[in-house]
């Protein structure tokens, strides 16, 4: 069967000094039907690569085929095929709702009616409403309802959710998960962890241009070894610590990392690396401030694999 | 409804819902007419003001002037001492200044200014009523006052206003409305669909023709009853005219606005294009008042050409023959800007 998409050996160099290296040999197969989700931090080469695939960026070299067919050969096809909603992309205020879909409506030869459109992304009572009057996630959701209003077999979002409140959000996965029920293509970016552990069959996880890693959210957690976490923060006032050799040393811990006051352990069973822990603070004179354990998520994954957080702020 | 019809729709949507817009297109120029028509509206030239300085040792010769002068139609005269004469005219309350020399030369002499046409015209009906007074008997030819069609300033200042027009309406809303599209991303997002590139360009120049016949239009009616302006020559000239005009600005427009990435740039460049024709294209006053060494550059700008192809059409009552020159120049300009603008148009 021929893969929504297929990249190979993808790369972009912006001409500039130095030269910025923006994609970096870069791989990706995309089956249709699956929801895949590009992550990794601002700057990793996500939004390029994904303008590469949507046929709006040239790449330096690098081979990109969309439904089979490549943009040298197949411009228009794809066109006709692809829902694209963009980051940042200010639609005319002073168009409605219903105006600006139709707008959309008219460039695909076949396609969903506007009035359809707008009530797969639940705006209907907004339909007669000016966009200026629109909040930020009804926006967002026009935005994804022009991307859909030309029924297309693949859909891309580039960071969809940012900066939304959360019942936006939820929307906004209720129509990825319509749109994969109908068996479409989507392929998604995000930062949010959660929301690619939620709706991607599969992820890549980008960092400095490169894939470092390619599964599904769970073949990932289980990659980077155990499910669990456990986050233990020291008590400031006091000195005593356990050395890092001491950590992994305890029963089922594959990895741990120091950060400031605080060890993250990664663990295969808490029921025996606890008490094991707890045992070994004690014999040390280690203070505990605050002890949690949790499943293990995308964000430490990544943390893992880079040592850096997906978002600096996070 | 086709691409092209739904571009070119949500085009006149953006513009008629904003405000602002519609006020700089058609409120600005009509309010600019009409403040320049108050301004320079033209009516008879005023009665000249003619002293006649008091001579205290002889008040029968200062009164015989008064009363000559007074009977002349169109001066006013008063009778002030000498002081008071000087400070009149220096302060250009009185326009000349008869003072009596009797048993000398004339019998009087005229005070006046020769830089000040006001007064050179008192001191001339001063001269001109006391002639007649010393000669009763030579008969006075009849005068009769005609105005010729188009010559007002008003009839003058219109046309230009009308090309000020289309030239700010083709730049701006060409230019600056790609421009903000584009900061705006919306012409990725376009780029982004099947959209045939073609149908966008088209949108705006369909939008911005049909903007340009109601912006004119709209003037011309104003102007029509506020100042009784028409169009004397070929009608169809001058819509071939305003056609070419607005067709050449939008492609000027859109050359600006096709590289710009962020408004301030646009503004800068159209304000660049546009101010220096405001100033040498003869809209508030003529072309031909330049040197002649700069003519060449002058009569090169397409709002001259088109400025003289509306005058011509509007005040001369001229046809198709005053139209090659005008539709020449626009023609080549509008050509070539439209040519380059595609050849470097920037999507994104």
């Amino acid at each position: 069967m021929i893969p929504a998409i297929r990249v190979r050996a993808l790369v972009k160099t912006y001409r500039a000094r130095p030269p910025v290296e923006a994609v970096r040999g870069l791989d990706l197969e995309v089956a249709v039907g699956e929801c895949f989700g590009l992550l990794g931090p601002n700057g990793a080469g996500k939004t390029t690569t994904l303008e590469i695939i949507e046929g709006l960026l040239d790449a330096t070299s690098g081979e990109v085929e969309v439904l089979g067919l490549t943009w040298a050969d197949g411009e228009a096809a794809i066109r006709q095929r692809i829902g694209i909603s963009l980051q940042e992309t200010r639609l005319s205020d002073k168009l409605t709702v219903r105006e600006t879909v139709a707008l959309f409506r008219s460039f695909y030869p076949s396609g969903l009616t506007p009035d359809e459109a707008i009530a797969r992304v639940g705006l209907e009572e907004k339909a007669k409403s000016y966009v200026e009057k629109l909040s930020g996630g009804q926006k967002q959701r026009l935005a994804v309802a022009t991307a859909l209003v030309g029924e297309p077999d693949l859909l891309f979002l580039d960071e969809p959710t940012t900066g939304l409140d959360p019942q936006s959000r939820r929307q906004l996965w209720d129509v990825i998960r319509a749109q994969k029920d109908r068996g479409r293509t989507v392929v998604v970016t995000t930062h949010y962890m959660d929301e690619a552990e939620r709706l991607c069959d599969r992820v890549a996880v980008v960092d400095y241009g490169k894939v470092i890693a390619l599964g599904s959210p769970a073949e990932l957690i289980a990659r980077v070894g155990g499910e669990h976490v456990i986050d233990l923060d020291y008590d400031p006032a006091t000195a005593a610590r356990l050395t890092s050799d001491q950590l992994v040393a305890l029963p089922t811990v594959t990895s741990s990392r120091e950060e400031g006051a605080r060890v993250t352990l990664t663990a295969g069973e808490p029921h025996r690396a606890l008490p094991a822990l707890l045992d070994a603070a004690r014999a040390t004179g280690a203070k505990i401030a605050g002890l949690t354990t949790r499943t293990a998520t995308l964000e430490d994954v990544f943390v893992t694999l880079t040592g850096r957080h997906l978002r600096s702020d996070s | 409804m086709s691409a092209l019809g739904h571009l070119t729709l949500a085009r006149f949507r953006e513009f008629v819902r904003e405000p602002a817009a519609l006020f700089w297109v058609y409120g600005f120029p009509l309010i600019l007419a009409t403040t320049l028509a108050m301004a320079f509206s033209e009516k008879p030239v005023p009665a000249s003001t003619v002293d006649v300085q008091l001579d205290p040792a002889n008040p029968g010769a200062t009164e015989a002037l008064r009363a000559k002068l007074a009977d002349a139609p169109g001066l006013k005269v008063e009778v002030h001492d000498e002081a008071t004469c000087r400070k009149r005219l220096r302060t250009s309350k009185a326009d000349a200044v008869v003072v009596p020399t009797p048993g000398r030369g004339a019998g009087h002499e005229y005070l006046f200014d020769e830089t000040r046409s006001e007064s050179v015209l008192g001191r001339n009906a001063a001269d001109r009523a006391l002639l007649r007074a010393a000669h009763p008997a030579d008969p006075v030819p009849e005068q009769r006052a005609v105005t010729e069609p188009g010559a007002r300033y008003i009839d003058f200042l219109i046309p230009g206003l009308l090309g000020m027009n289309l030239l700010g309406g083709g730049l701006f809303g060409v230019g600056f409305a790609v421009a903000d599209l584009r900061v705006r991303k919306l012409l990725k997002r376009f780029q982004a669909t099947p959209m045939r590139r073609s149908d966008f360009l088209l949108s705006i120049m369909l939008s911005r023709l049909v903007f340009t016949f109601v912006d004119v239009a709209l003037l011309l009616t104003v102007a029509h009853f506020a100042f009784d302006i028409r169009v004397r020559g070929n009608p169809l000239a001058f819509a071939a005219l305003v056609a070419a005009g607005g067709a050449t600005f939008a492609g000027l427009g859109l050359l600006i606005g096709s590289r710009a990435r962020t408004l301030e740039t646009a503004a800068g460049l159209l304000n660049a294009m546009m101010l220096p024709m405001y100033v040498l294209s003869g809209v508030f006053f003529a072309a031909s008042k330049f040197p002649d060494g700069m003519q060449w550059f002058v009569q090169a700008l397409p709002l001259t050409a088109l400025n003289d192809g509306l005058r011509a059409v509007m005040n001369d009552g001229a046809g198709w023959d005053a139209l090659p020159r005008p539709l020449l120049v626009l023609g080549l300009w509008g050509t070539l800007s439209f040519a380059v603008a595609l050849r470097i148009f920037r999507w994104r």
